[in-house]
């Protein structure tokens, strides 16, 4: 398999495009014609061919220019990337755990070769190679966490688990959707998730804990979030709100294809083995409506759940403002027509 | 639940009550990593009787060429350890989940003061071979009545933080001298008795320490006890649990598929409702909040039993 590696940008200019291959591919979250919270947990062990549930961590035609583009937000600003200091151990066990994935999953990519604690890295997309010493930081250009993530598509949280909790100790963030890690660090699972409404009600937080807790070795979970974006942008972060929230305001019916994006996170859990911490990816793919709408399914879809969210969630995902907009822009694909169960296409 | 089959590579008697193995994958392949203080729980078929104990792993969290338990034989338990010491021989084949760490060392600490009695020694002995390769200060202290039982004595390595107190000899532990004087920022860990546990919490509460620096994990042996009967609601069945059977083993046995991990009333993970209880539910696990207790309303099936007319589980 070749990946063709797009050239382009997920700010200013806004070059970001799906091929239409990458449309097909695209993780729509909604099974069914609404939505509500609930702790949607799957194994994530496979999925289908192609698909972005297949490998362990999904390398796609994004992927240079999105490590392009996490490179330009740490360089404004480094604190995107924080670890604690005893999350070091647990960054060592993430650099292997991508590594090892990475290298088996698409061989003609990566390589990594080892000789006991010698290990040699090839990352041919981005041009890297690096003989290091595994457990010496000194051996490393960064710590072993921001090395790996600075080559791996998607946020990282790194858990720590203790006093029957866990912990957001440590993490690399720089395409979130409108949270901050330097706000969140050292908080515990609860305190990160007080903003979110009607969940803690739900009791969705205790159960996603326990669940999340017993996450064991060799059997990751995975699960679908979802919110709205104007303009294929990743860092959607609080630091830059004032940069990115009043794009907002210049959505008109005119022009709601193409700015209006669904943004999705896959995110997957892994319990990581020498720390007992739990790795805490978070893959963000974005797809314009009018990309979204060529798959039939979708539009139709996608217009009945946005059509009928609860306003707090509205509100909460950040695009309460143009609903109305996105809602009679969706309504053209939405004949009244049944749509079949789960996510793929139908065809 | 992610489990290997694995081969028995050693069998080693330590003491007269407690025995080591060794487990290593049968085509010599790598074992999954783990941190200090996990355990993995080793499935025994006895005579048509699935039993599965959880047993903390002895060995080095960075080798993954094999694991090391050390079994210490019960002979009032249910029967699992028994069949350890009895049955398994070199070159049998058991199988084996891939380790789970509910006893975990806080690596915020500044320094770890790690407290055993008796087979309780048996999580420190990763833990430590963690501290080490991670250049943590640590002090150890390991308590046994007498040194013909003390076990640990043949698993510590000999070193100067280690400190081995035997109370037949005079030398009894005290938590209240080993907390004492400790610098700000220490993490306690203790596993052994329940009695033991209690006295370092009450030399910690009474030194001022905080609550988030206490770590401990009790044995994590189910009880044996009467026989009582229990009724499943979803499944429309009766079932009687055995003296020398858990809960969750009866349910097992009964076909009933329920999720599980410790199997020592710590993870949480076969927490079931209960929908009547006529009688007194006997909580032996560390899961529960005093309230869920109180109110009879959950039970965990791993360690906790019922004495009474009649109990009805949601499952």
């Amino acid at each position: 398999m070749t990946i063709r590696f797009n050239d382009e940008t997920f700010r200013d200019d806004y070059t970001f495009h799906n091929s239409p291959a990458a449309i097909r591919r695209f993780p729509f979250p909604f099974d069914q014609d609404s939505y509500m919270y609930s702790v949607n947990m799957e194994p994530h062990q496979g999925g289908p061919e192609g698909s972005p549930f297949e490998k362990r961590f999904d390398v796609d035609e994004h992927y240079v220019s999105e490590m392009r583009d996490r490179e330009i937000t740490l360089a404004d600003d480094p604190l995107r990337c924080q670890s604690l200091p005893h999350m070091e151990l647990a960054g060592w066990d993430l650099l292997e755990l991508i590594m090892v994935s990475k290298a088996e999953d698409y061989p003609e990519l990566f390589s990594l070769n080892r000789d006991g604690d010698q290990w040699h890295w090839i990352n041919r997309p981005l041009g890297i190679e690096q003989r290091f010493t595994f457990l010496d930081p000194t051996t490393l250009p960064c710590g072993p966490m921001e090395y790996i993530t600075r080559q791996a598509q998607g946020d990282f949280a790194v858990l720590d688990q203790r006093e029957g909790n866990l912990w957001m100790d440590a993490g690399m963030v720089t395409s979130q959707a409108d949270w901050s890690l330097d706000f969140d660090i050292g908080m515990n699972f609860f305190e990160w998730h007080a903003p979110v409404p009607k969940a803690h009600e739900m009791g969705v937080f205790q159960r996603a804990l326990k669940f999340l807790m017993n996450i064991r070795q060799g059997a990751p979970s995975r699960r679908l979030n979802w919110t709205m974006t104007v303009n294929p942008r990743l860092d959607t972060s609080p630091e830059n709100y004032h940069k990115w929230g009043p794009e907002k305001r210049t959505v008109t019916p005119e022009n709601v294809g193409r700015k209006q994006h669904l943004r999705v996170e896959l995110q997957t859990f892994w319990r990581l083995p020498r720390s007992n911490a739990l790795a805490f990816p978070i893959r963000c793919y974005l797809i314009s409506l009018q990309d979204l709408a060529t798959v039939p399914k979708w539009g139709r879809r996608l217009h009945r759940v946005l059509r009928d969210l609860p306003d707090e969630l509205a509100d909460y995902k950040g695009f309460a403002v143009n609903r109305p907009v996105i809602v009679d822009y969706l309504s053209q694909f939405d004949d009244g027509a049944a749509t079949s169960p789960g996510i793929f296409p139908d065809d | 639940m992610t489990s290997l089959m694995l081969r028995v590579t050693e069998v080693a008697p330590l003491t007269p009550l407690v025995t080591r193995f060794r487990f290593e994958h049968p085509e010599g392949a790598a074992l999954p990593l783990f941190s200090g203080g996990a355990h993995v729980v080793v499935e025994m078929p006895d005579e048509g009787t699935l039993r599965r104990n959880a047993y903390s792993l002895i060995s080095d969290p960075l080798d993954g060429s094999g694991y090391g338990i050390a079994v210490r034989r019960e002979d009032g338990g249910r029967g699992g350890s028994r069949y350890m010491h009895s049955h398994v021989a070199v070159g049998d084949m058991l199988r084996v989940t891939a380790p789970v760490n509910l006893f975990g060392l806080d690596l915020r600490a500044r320094r770890h003061v790690l407290i055993a009695g008796g087979i309780g020694i048996t999580p420190m002995l990763s833990q430590l071979r963690q501290l080490d390769r991670l250049q943590l200060p640590y002090e150890l202290h390991y308590a046994a009545r007498s040194r013909s039982e003390a076990a640990g004595l043949k698993l510590l390595p000999e070193a100067p933080q280690i400190h081995v107190h035997i109370s037949e000899e005079g030398n009894r532990m005290d938590p209240g001298a080993i907390l004492s004087g400790q610098p700000l920022g220490t993490h306690v860990y203790t596993c052994g008795p329940e009695g033991l546990i209690a006295a370092v919490e009450d030399a910690a509460g009474r030194l001022g320490w905080p609550g988030g620096a206490l770590h401990s994990e009790a044995f994590l042996a189910p009880p044996p006890g009467k026989p009582f009967d229990v009724t499943l609601a979803r499944s429309g069945v009766t079932i009687t649990v055995g003296a020398h059977q858990s809960l969750l083993e009866a349910l097992e046995a009964a076909g009933v598929k329920i999720p599980w991990s410790c199997r020592g009333g710590a993870c949480g993970q076969c927490e079931s409702a209960v929908l009547s209880c006529k009688g007194r539910i006997e909580h032996n696990d560390h899961w529960l909040s005093d309230d869920d207790r109180a109110a009879q309303a959950k039970i965990m099936p791993c360690v906790s039993r019922f004495q009474g007319e009649e109990l009805i589980l949601e499952r």
